[in-house]
């Protein structure tokens, strides 16, 4: 079994007087899928930013490829971040950059690549996510999925080890949510990074899934496969699975029609 | 009782913390100015911004403000039969007071809220937070042209201010009220010194720091003031906490500075 990527070793995690996370433990291995499933409120995106050191833990300590993100200068902080591909909630496009701009920004600083070439690499994984003709537009101008998307592309182009997906889908249309999904596993076939995806988009997303954590009253249970959260026995993700999962549908893979499991 | 002063305990350690995250803020925006790679088009985008979008509301300002002072110091001078000391009057009190401080107000309300909306947005749309995970430097990319152009464009755009508010007190006193024109230069010319030109440069410098560091780092920190709340409202109110935060910093910074500089 490979070694974990990402490890969260007794993580505690308040915000004022709430206390969000409350000694979480568990690993992600290196090319997998993990998805953090969980109610709103449950921590799922601070565990993101945590990985990403934009804060820090109260105590315990997240390793990201064995060093503690927590102890690391923002000089170091900023080369581990290379590393790493986001795509946020709300696509978090600068939106005072056209959409080339936007895709080219990782480009222009952080390597030293030609006009030419950044060029020629801009407009081909534009190309591949289907934004062709779109690079002169402004985030405002474009859909919530194409938001999505050249958030994507942005978050690909330094070719990332790890991708972190918030709420892919969040105010997306069925159509352009199922768009999405397809992108992301076309992206990790392509790129072969690991993922994480924290989504409210349950059990849909468990397609996805290699590994599910599910986050509830601070606390975080990992499964090793998505079908096994039906067999837990802990009242918190009983209560979780009757009320995001009163029907699960769960498939080998998206084109394929959805198989119905009920609890 | 005991209330009371858990809440003054409670707001104190908040401004304190507050105090701390603005100092943090402040040494990290000036170290951003010297690291590279150099955002020079940035720069010249936002002295554009900042500088030539606002010469018109300077030029207004300061023709008015030159008038009304002749205006206002021929009444008062002619009482004392010293009409000659018009031009000195307008002059010095442009170049020392008013010049710099009207100049620094002005910014405030016409650039200075909108650093603090547009930093206040990117955060909260989670922008900046974008920039940090790409490994870019948001003080570098961001703030640091913002803070550049401020301490180019002010002292700039405050000579401009004396230039402009002289010239309205020559309309006021020399075109409307029919003063000999050469007294009112030639008064000038001997009464100003260097020295006045300095201090008028000094505190325009010291306001431009003033105002980009208050308004672009309360954008920066809207998540973390308390009494903003979130969203579109938490961005308001942060803005007029920053433009009354930086006039009153203003006022208060004018003071100071004129004792030190007298």
């Amino acid at each position: 079994m490979s070694s974990p990527i990402i490890q969260f070793d007794q993580v505690c995690k308040s915000f004022d007087s709430q206390k969000v996370l409350d000694g979480i433990d568990f690993s992600l291995i290196s090319g997998q899928t993990t998805v953090i499933a969980g109610a709103s409120g449950q921590g799922k995106s601070v565990t993101l930013k945590l990985v990403l050191g934009l804060i820090k833990p109260d105590s315990g300590r997240v390793l990201v490829m064995g060093r503690d993100v927590s102890q690391m200068r923002s000089r170091e902080l900023n080369n581990l971040r290379t590393n790493f591909g986001v795509l946020f909630q709300g696509s978090a496009l600068l939106d005072s950059l056209s959409v080339f701009a936007n895709v080219a920004l990782p480009l222009k600083e952080r390597t030293r690549l030609s006009e030419a070439q950044t060029k020629n690499k801009v407009l081909s994984i534009l190309e591949q996510l289907g934004l062709a003709g779109h690079e002169a537009k402004y985030p405002a101008q474009l859909s919530g999925g194409m938001k999505k998307r050249v958030g994507l592309a942005r978050a690909l182009m330094l070719h990332p080890k790890i991708m972190l997906f918030d709420e892919p889908t969040t105010g997306l249309d069925p159509e352009q949510a199922m768009e999405i999904y397809r992108l992301l596993l076309k992206t990790q076939q392509k790129f072969g990074y690991t993922s994480i995806i924290v989504s409210h988009d349950v059990p849909k997303i468990f397609n996805l899934a290699d590994q599910v954590v599910i986050m509830a009253q601070g606390k975080a249970r990992s499964f090793a496969r998505p079908e096994d959260i039906q067999h837990s026995h802990d009242p918190e993700i009983r209560k979780f699975v009757r009320i995001t999962m009163g029907e699960i549908y769960l498939s080998k893979n998206l084109e394929n029609n959805y198989e119905e499991i009920k609890f | 009782m005991l209330a009371h002063i858990e809440r003054l305990g409670e707001r104190s350690i908040y401004l304190i913390q507050d105090l701390g995250r603005m100092g943090i803020f402040l040494s990290l925006a000036v170290r951003a100015i010297f690291n590279r790679p150099f955002r020079f088009g940035e720069l010249v985008r936002q002295i554009g911004l900042v500088g030539a979008s606002s010469l018109i509301l300077i030029f207004f300002t300061a023709s008015f403000t030159g008038m009304v002072l002749g205006l206002q110091g021929y009444y008062a001078l002619r009482q004392f039969s010293a009409e000659g000391a018009i031009g000195p009057m307008v002059a010095l009190t442009l170049l020392r007071e008013l010049g710099p401080v009207l100049t620094a107000l002005m910014i405030i309300g016409r650039v200075g809220s909108a650093i603090c909306a547009e930093i206040g947005i990117m955060r909260n749309s989670e922008q900046i937070d974008a920039l940090e995970c790409m490994a870019v430097d948001p003080f570098r990319y961001l703030i640091a042209p913002k803070f550049l152009a401020l301490i180019i464009s002010v002292p700039l755009l405050t000579l401009i201010f004396n230039v402009v508010g002289i010239l309205g007190g020559y309309v006021a006193v020399v075109l409307l009220l029919g003063l000999n024109p050469g007294s009112y230069f030639s008064a000038i010319e001997m009464s100003v010194v260097n020295q006045d030109i300095n201090m008028g440069i000094i505190k325009s410098l010291v306001f431009a720091l003033l105002i980009v560091w208050i308004c672009a780092g309360r954008g920066y920190f809207v998540h973390q003031i308390r009494s903003a709340g979130f969203g579109a409202e938490g961005v308001s109110r942060a803005t007029t906490q920053a433009v009354v935060i930086s006039s009153i910093s203003v006022l208060a910074a004018n003071y100071l500075l004129t004792a030190i500089l007298i």
